[in-house]
C-alpha cells in the first residue's frame, strides 16, 4: 500500500525512547496556532512511499533501533489509517518498538492501530472544548473519542503540551492540566514543550498568514517553573 | 611480598605470556562509576606545575630542548615534575617539557626544528652525525628511486616516515612489571642461542644483531630505572611498582624514539590486577589507587617530541598518540573491563579533558552495560575518547591487541607495524585523466600514460586507466615503504621497544589511502552525471563542469558506496602483488588525521565538483555536507568499507552531533550514544570518533580561544585541543557535517 510522507529522519533521538526512525507523514485536519510544520497540513508535494519500502528502510537500519524503534509523526499519522496500520503490523513483525506521535484526531480504526502501537505520544492541544477549538480550529469531539479508545487499550502514553506565551503559560492552566491528565491511563511521561519561532520562515515560503505574529518564544525559565508546578506532588 | 604471590596460573610463569597472566588473574567489574574518587592534593599540585609550565610552552612553541645530548634510553639525568609530590617518577629529559633531539632519523628535521624555535645543535653532536655516521634519512635518500622521488615531490605519497621516527610500535611494557628485566634478558639470550640453530642467512644475521641490541637496551632500561632509585631486575611486588615499572618501559621508548605515534598498549586491566591485590591486602586505598593512575596519566600527558612547523601543519596540536586501549572481550564471554578501566577514564574528570593519552574503547555490544553508559557519559562530557569495534578486531588479533596511533590494531608484543603514511588516491585519479602530469605543478610525475582528450569523461575508460595507474602507484608505494623500513631498522632501530616483543614477531606493513570520499564521488559523477574537463593550454584538466546529479558517498546509496568498496579492494590487491621487507603482511588504512587539509591543499579540482585546494574529508568520512540523508545513512556508508582482509589497518570515521539532537536529557543522551555505537558496530564498522558539541561553540572558541583553554575535540583518530589547531584546520572542522536538527 502507498502512503504519503513529508520526510524520514533515520536518527530521531527526541521522539520517543532511544534512537528511532521518525516518519513524518503528510496531511493533518488540525490548524494549530503554534504549528511549526505547516508544510505537512496537506498532501501537496508529498513523497509517495509503499509500506514495504518503509519496512525495508527500518530493517536495513534495525541495528540502531534495538533500544529505540520507529515513530510515526507528522502531519497526522492517523490521517492515513490503512497505510499506518499496514506499516505498524509489518514493523511489529520485525520485533521493533512502535510509537505514534499524534493529536488523536484521525479517521477511526483506532482500536486496531493501537493494537500494533507500543507507545502513544499524544498532544494535548487544550483541555476545554472552547480552548481546543481556538487552538486547533477543530472541535474536541474526535480527540475525546480517541482518548476513550486509548484508555481502553492500556497502551503506554506520553502526554505533550505546547506552552504558548499569553495562551496557556499560566499557573491556573497548569493546575487544571494536572487534574485533566488524571483521566488518562498508563501515562509514563508528561512533557511541556516551549513554543518556538523556527516555523515562521516556512509560513512565509508557503504564503500562509502566521496567526501568532508577535508572540515571543516561550521563556525557558518560566517553562521550567511551570514544569515544576506540574510535577510537584 | 613476592612479585607473584597469590597470582594464579602456571604457563605465564615459565614463558613470557602477559595475556595468560591477565586471563588467570583479573577481576571483571560489572558495577558503575560510584566508587571513583577525586584527585589527591599531591596530584593537584603536580598537575598545577604542569599546567603552569605549559603556558610558557604554548607561548614559545616549545619549552626547551636539549641540544648537547641526543636521544637514548639512559642518556639523561633523572627529572621530576615535583620531587616531593611525584608518585610515579620519570621524565624524558632532566626537566619537564624539555625536548629531545633525535638525529638517528635525520639531521635535516632536527636542524629545521631547532632553527624554528631559535636553537642550534651542539657542534660535536652535529659532527658525529654528519661525519662519523649516517642517518635513516641519508640511507633512504640514497636508495629512493626516481619514481618515488617524483611521487613524493608532488604529494602523491605524503607523510612518509623517511626523515623522523616511524613510530606505531607498541612495546609490551607490562612485561617489565610482570617479569622484571633480568627474566626478559634471560629469555632474549635463550632466543639468541636458538637462532644459532637456523641457517645463518641475511634475515637471521639481521635478527641476531637486533636481539643483541635488544639485550643492550634492556640493560639500559634497568640502569635508567636505577638512576631514579628503582631496581627493576625482579618482578614488581605491588601496584605502585607495577605502574612505575611499566612506565619505565614506556619512558625508555619515548627517550629512545620520536615516532609520530608512540602508543602505550593495553595496560588498565593489567595494572588492575596489582591494584586489586593491594586493596585486598589492605596496603592501598581507593584514593591511592586513583592517585597512581592520575599521576601515571600526567606522565603520559607531558610526553613531548621535537617537530618541525611543517609537521605540525600535518598533525596539529603536538600529538604523541599515547593510545591506550580499554575494554574489549575475551572469547569466553567475559569482558576485560575492570575498575581500573573506569579509573583511567576518570582521569578526564580528575585532570580535565585532554587529547592524551588517546583513550580508546574497544567496543562490543557485550561490554557491561554500566561501563558502556560511563563511556558515553565521558564522551558527552569531554569529547576525548574514541571507539573501536572489538568484534571485528578480536577475530584477527585475539583478545590482547592494542591500538597504535588511531586505528591500527596489533597483538601486543606479538605483532609490530611498519608505518606507511598514505597515498593520495584523488590525485592518482587526476593523473589518470592528465597523463600522469601533476595538475598543480604541471610536471610529469607518473610516466607511461596519455592525456585524455575526451570532452565528456567516460566511466569505463577512466576506470581502465585508473586501474593501470593504481598498479603503478602501488608499486612505487611499496618500493618506498621497503626502502624506508630497511633503512629505519639499519639506522634508527627501536631496540628498547623491540626488546619488549617476541623475538621474531609478525610484521604488518600499513599502507594508507587519503581522499577516498573524493575518489568515490568523482567516479560516481563520471558514471552517473556528465563530467566535462576544463583544460588549460597544456591539456591538463584544471577544473570540471558537471551536468546532472549523481549519487554521493555518505547517503547509504550502493551506487556510490560500491565504488568505494571496489576502490579499496582494488588498491589493496595491487599492493599485495609486491612482496614486503622482512616478509611483512600488507595492511591498509583509511585515515588522514588532520592531514586531510594539507592533502586537499595540494590537490587540484576533482570531478566531484570539489574546487582546487579544498580540504578532503578526514579518514573515511563522506565529504562535508554531501551526507545529506541523515546521520545513520552517513554511518552506514562508511560501515560498508571492508575491514577484514582489506582495510585491517583501520577505517576512521569522525562523527559530530549537537547535544540537543542527541537526547532531551543527559541520561537519554548517554543511552542514545550507546545505541549509536551498538548500531554502528553491529554493521561491522571499525572506528568512531564522537563529538557531542555545537558548531556555535567551535566558532566561539575560534574567535575567543582564551575562553576555551581545554576544549578538546576528536578529529580523525585522535583528540586535539581545539585552540592548538591552525585557523585553516579549525575552519575545516567547523565545516564538517554536524548531525542534528532543531
Amino acid at each position: 500500500m502507498t502512503g504519503y510522507i513529508n520526510s524520514i529522519e533515520t536518527m530521531g533521538l527526541v521522539d520517543g525512547p532511544g534512537i528511532r526512525m521518525v516518519i513524518f507523514m503528510k496531511g493533518c485536519p488540525l490548524r494549530c496556532l503554534f504549528c511549526h510544520n505547516p508544510e505537512t497540513w496537506t498532501i501537496n508535494g508529498a513523497t509517495a512511499i509503499t509500506s514495504d519500502e518503509i519496512v525495508k528502510k527500518v530493517a536495513n537500519n534495525s541495528t540502531y533501533y534495538e533500544n529505540g524503534g520507529v515513530t510515526f509523526s507528522g502531519g497526522e499519522p492517523l490521517h492515513q489509517p490503512e497505510f499506518l496500520l499496514e506499516c505498524l503490523k509489518k514493523i511489529k513483525e520485525l520485533g521493533i518498538h512502535t510509537a505514534l506521535d499524534t493529536s488523536g484526531v484521525g479517521k477511526g480504526m483506532y482500536e486496531e492501530i493501537l493494537r500494533y502501537t507500543d507507545l502513544v505520544i499524544l498532544d494535548i492541544k487544550a483541555i476545554t472544548p472552547d480552548g481546543y477549538l481556538k487552538m486547533t480550529s477543530h472541535t474536541i469531539d474526535e480527540f475525546n473519542h480517541f482518548k476513550e479508545v486509548l484508555n481502553k487499550s492500556g497502551k503506554e502514553v506520553w502526554l505533550r503540551q505546547v506552552i504558548v506565551p499569553g495562551i496557556n503559560d499560566n499557573e491556573e492552566y497548569i493546575r487544571d492540566l494536572k487534574e485533566y491528565i488524571k483521566d488518562f491511563n498508563n501515562v509514563t511521561k508528561v512533557e511541556l514543550l516551549p513554543y518556538h519561532l523556527y516555523g515562521i520562515e516556512k509560513y512565509k515560503e508557503l504564503k500562509i498568514p502566521y496567526r501568532l505574529d508577535g508572540v515571543p518564544p516561550m521563556n525557558e525559565t518560566k517553562l521550567d517553573m511551570l514544569d515544576n508546578l506540574l510535577k510537584e506532588e | 611480598m613476592q612479585g607473584w604471590e597469590n597470582f594464579k596460573g602456571e604457563n605465564w610463569k615459565n614463558n613470557i605470556d602477559v595475556f595468560d597472566f591477565i586471563k588467570e588473574n583479573y577481576t571483571e567489574y560489572l558495577g558503575d562509576e560510584s566508587f571513583l574518587v577525586g584527585p589527591t592534593e599531591k596530584t593537584k599540585r603536580v598537575w598545577k606545575v604542569c599546567a603552569d609550565k605549559s603556558l610558557i610552552e604554548l607561548d614559545k612553541g616549545i619549552y626547551d630542548v636539549e641540544t648537547k645530548i641526543v636521544s637514548g634510553i639512559n642518556n639523561f639525568k633523572p627529572g621530576y615534575i615535583s620531587e616531593d609530590d611525584d608518585v610515579i617518577v620519570g621524565l624524558q629529559t632532566d626537566e619537564l617539557y624539555k625536548r629531545i633531539v633525535n638525529p638517528y632519523g635525520g639531521m635535516r628535521m632536527v636542524e629545521q626544528a631547532l632553527a624554528a624555535y631559535g636553537y642550534e645543535l651542539d657542534p660535536d653532536v652535529k659532527k658525529h652525525f654528519t661525519t662519523y655516521r649516517r642517518t635513516h634519512n641519508d640511507g633512504v635518500f640514497s636508495a629512493y628511486t626516481t619514481d618515488i622521488r617524483r611521487a613524493r615531490h608532488a604529494g602523491l605519497l605524503t607523510g612518509l616516515p623517511d626523515a623522523y621516527g616511524r613510530g606505531r610500535i607498541i612495546g609490551d611494557y607490562r612485561r617489565i612489571a610482570l617479569y622484571g628485566i633480568d627474566f626478559l634478558i634471560d629469555k632474549k639470550k635463550e632466543d639468541l642461542l636458538l637462532l644459532e640453530q637456523r641457517e645463518i642467512d641475511e634475515y637471521v644475521i639481521r635478527l641476531r644483531e637486533e636481539v643483541s641490541l635488544q639485550i643492550d637496551a634492556l640493560n639500559e632500561i634497568k640502569a635508567m630505572a636505577d638512576s631514579y632509585g628503582f631496581d627493576i631486575s625482579k618482578p614488581a611486588t605491588n601496584a605502585r611498582e607495577a605502574i612505575q615499572w611499566l612506565y619505565f618501559g614506556y619512558l625508555a621508548a619515548i627517550k629512545e624514539n620520536n615516532g609520530a605515534a608512540m602508543s602505550l598498549g593495553r595496560t588498565s586491566t593489567f595494572v588492575d590486577i596489582y591494584i586489586e591485590r593491594d586493596l585486598k591486602n589492605g596496603i592501598l586505598t581507593e584514593e591511592q589507587a586513583q592517585e597512581l593512575i592520575d599521576q601515571f596519566v600526567i606522565k603520559l600527558r607531558v610526553a613531548r617530541h621535537l617537530r618541525t612547523p611543517e609537521y605540525n601543519e600535518l598533525f596539529a596540536g603536538d600529538p604523541t598518540w599515547v593510545t591506550e586501549s580499554i575494554g574489549g572481550m575475551l572469547e569466553d564471554g567475559r569482558s576485560l573491563v575492570t575498575k581500573s578501566s573506569f579509573r583511567y577514564l576518570h582521569t578526564l574528570i580528575n585532570l580535565d579533558s585532554s587529547p592524551e593519552p588517546n583513550l580508546t574503547i574497544l567496543w562490543s555490544h557485550n561490554l557491561p552495560a554500566k561501563f558502556k553508559r560511563y563511556c558515553a557519559k565521558i564522551s558527552a562530557m569531554t569529547d576525548s575518547i574514541q571507539y573501536e569495534n572489538d568484534e571485528v578486531m578480536r577475530p584477527i588479533h585475539g583478545s590482547d591487541y592494542a591500538i597504535a596511533c588511531c586505528v591500527s590494531a596489533m597483538t601486543v608484543g606479538k605483532q609490530m607495524q611498519f608505518f606507511g603514511a598514505r597515498c593520495n588516491l584523488a590525485k592518482a585519479l587526476l593523473y589518470s585523466i592528465n597523463g600522469g602530469v601533476d595538475e598543480m605543478k604541471g610536471e610529469l610525475i607518473v610516466k607511461g600514460f596519455d592525456k585524455m582528450t575526451d570532452t565528456v569523461l567516460d566511466y569505463d575508460k577512466v576506470m581502465a586507466v585508473y586501474d593501470r595507474m593504481l598498479d603503478v602507484v602501488a608499486k612505487t608505494y611499496v618500493d618506498a615503504m621497503n626502502i624506508i623500513h630497511f633503512m629505519h631498522d639499519k639506522y634508527a632501530y627501536e631496540a628498547g621497544q623491540m626488546a619488549l616483543h617476541d623475538t621474531d614477531p609478525e610484521k604488518l606493513m600499513a599502507f594508507g589511502i587519503a581522499g577516498l570520499s573524493v575518489v568515490i564521488d568523482s567516479l560516481s559523477a563520471i558514471k552517473y552525471a556528465k563530467v566535462k574537463p576544463i583544460r588549460n593550454k597544456d591539456g591538463i584538466a584544471i577544473n570540471f563542469a558537471i551536468e546532472g546529479d549523481f549519487p554521493k558517498y555518505g547517503n547509504d546509496d550502493n551506487r556510490a558506496d560500491d565504488i568505494g568498496v571496489d576502490i579499496v579492494k582494488r588498491f589493496y590487491n595491487k599492493l599485495c602483488k609486491y612482496p614486503l621487507y622482512k616478509g611483512a603482511k600488507h595492511t591498509l588504512s583509511i585515515l588522514t588525521i588532520t592531514s586531510n587539509v594539507v592533502y586537499g591543499k595540494k590537490t587540484g579540482a576533482t570531478p566531484d565538483g570539489r574546487a582546487a585546494g579544498v580540504p578532503f574529508a578526514p579518514g573515511a568520512n563522506p565529504m562535508h555536507g554531501r551526507d545529506a540523508s541523515g546521520a545513520i545513512a552517513s554511518l552506514n556508508s562508511v560501515a560498508k568499507i571492508p575491514y577484514a582482509h582489506v582495510c585491517e589497518d583501520g577505517i576512521s570515521n569522525t562523527f559530530s552531533i549537537v547535544p540537543n539532537a542527541l537526547g532531551n536529557d543527559d541520561e537519554s543522551r548517554y543511552s542514545n550514544l550507546v545505541s549509536l555505537m551498538d548500531g554502528y558496530f553491529a554493521r561491522g564498522a571499525q572506528h568512531l570518533n564522537v563529538n557531542v558539541l555545537n558548531r556555535d561553540t567551535l566558532i566561539d572558541a575560534m574567535n575567543n580561544p582564551d575562553k576555551y583553554p581545554t576544549l578538546t575535540i576528536r578529529v580523525s583518530g585522535y583528540a586535539v585541543r581545539f585552540n592548538r589547531l591552525s585557523k585553516e584546520q579549525q575552519l575545516e572542522v567547523i565545516s564538517r557535517t554536524f548531525h542534528g536538527n532543531i
